[in-house]
């Protein structure tokens, strides 16, 4: 059995690390709340843009943009969003599993798909498997905004348009709920399903032209479904940190219970036998 | 006068919004003003001022890459960046300025010109929107 010392000191520093993942669940709560507020900021900017292109794609048919139409794929884009730090519980696991797991069953050979990387995580998991990373982003603050993130939506859009690769999916863990986060895939370009929900439609003149705003708004498009991506992914993120850092602080608590416990149970035990000790000690001298 | 409501989002969530007399701007095909019950329309803009008239006022908001969407009763402008006039930090938009110029007069091949120059122009239409409020 352990010495009372080694026990008392299992329990004093059990005690420090619930501290501090006690913080750091207070912490990513409020990191929570801040995420889901940029989310909801976000939406009326995606609803309008949403509609918008909707309303062009249905109401201008003839009108073309090469990130409506389908092309050969040549190569496959995949957009890993992961968080920079781990202790995040199975966030980072989860997204990059499932998007392994659509490599493996889709390619063969590395030539076929390229890695863009969000979050140092994901992109150091990807380079040490050797796989093709055209671009990362890591160090995104917290609370990202556009302007944070426009370097690689630009980037990404412009590849496309470039042909470097011919669609892009989206890994990144949906927010549903601060204790249930899903993994989830989006096909991102090419656009393929803007006509489908839309309510009421407004014909629009275009000026100049149909072709001229898709050419505009389609790449804006684009970079806010990606944007978005990211905003869900942080809350995501804050969310599952919240809940490792909670089963973390709990675990603490029993573990410093059961110490506790046998810390008691050794004491009275040293107790009992120095007890014993005396009492036969005395009984000895008095024969 | 008759008015029409005018929404300015941007992707950091919502910057302007007002009933207002009068829009003007300047599309990629040329100066716009637009008044309540104008026909249902779409136009990319330029980087550039929205003016937007009220009440015997004038406020100025600085676009960047946005485009407008005209409906009779609302006027929506989606912006990857905008700023009120009265909210612009005039001191980051000048230092952006000269690192966009001396950027365009290195002249080194490393540079990408097109970046430098949208850079520099969104950081002069901040600047001029800052000096043109009131």
């Amino acid at each position: 059995m352990a010495s009372l010392r080694d026990i008392k000191n299992r329990i004093t520093s059990t005690k420090k690390t619930s501290q501090i993942t006690k913080a750091m669940e207070m912490v990513s709560a409020s990191k929570l709340s801040r995420a889901e507020d940029n989310a909801k900021s976000f939406n009326p900017y995606m609803n309008k843009i949403q509609e918008v292109v909707a309303s062009i794609a249905t109401g201008a048919k003839d009108a073309s943009h090469p990130m409506l139409s389908t092309r050969p794929v040549k190569k496959t884009a995949y957009l890993v969003i992961t968080s920079d730090r781990g202790l995040a519980g199975a966030y980072n696991s989860n997204v990059i599993r499932s998007a392994m797991n659509a490599i493996n069953s889709r390619h063969s050979s590395k030539d076929e798909y390229v890695i863009l990387a969000v979050g140092r995580v994901g992109r150091d998991f990807f380079a040490k498997k050797g796989m093709n990373i055209i671009d990362s982003i890591i160090g995104l603050p917290d609370q990202p905004s556009f302007a944070d993130i426009k370097e690689i939506t630009g980037k990404a859009v412009g590849m496309y348009a470039d042909e470097a690769f011919d669609e892009l999916y989206m890994y990144y863990n949906h927010f549903v709920s601060a204790i249930s986060q899903e993994v989830t895939e989006k096909k991102v370009l090419p656009l393929t399903d803007v006509a489908a929900e839309t309510g009421s439609m407004t014909s629009y003149e275009f000026e100049p032209s149909p072709e001229a705003i898709l050419e505009v708004l389609l790449p804006q498009y684009a970079e806010s479904l990606i944007y978005g991506a990211l905003l869900d992914g942080k809350a995501s993120e804050h969310a599952a940190r919240m809940t490792a850092m909670k089963s973390a602080t709990d675990n603490a608590k029993e573990l410093i219970d059961s110490l506790s416990l046998s810390y008691n149970r050794a004491r009275q035990a040293a107790i009992t036998q120095e007890i014993t000790e005396i009492v036969g000690g005395a009984a000895a001298l008095e024969d | 006068m008759k008015t029409v409501n005018v929404n300015i989002v941007t992707p950091d969530g919502p910057v302007y919004e007002s009933a207002v007399e009068m829009v003007s701007t300047k599309a990629q095909s040329g100066e716009l003003g637009i008044l309540a019950g104008h026909i249902p329309m779409v136009a990319p803009l330029e980087i550039g001022a929205v003016r937007l008239k009220k009440e015997g006022r004038t406020d100025l908001v600085a676009v960047t890459g946005g485009f407008l969407e005209v409906r009779p009763e609302q006027v929506t402008i989606l912006a990857q960046a905008a700023e009120p006039a009265t909210e612009i930090d005039i001191d980051r938009a000048k230092e952006a300025k000269q690192r966009a110029e001396s950027l365009l007069q290195a002249k080194q091949d490393n540079v990408d010109f097109k970046r430098a120059e949208l850079a520099l122009r969104r950081a002069m239409n901040r600047i001029d929107v800052y000096e043109n409020r009131m």
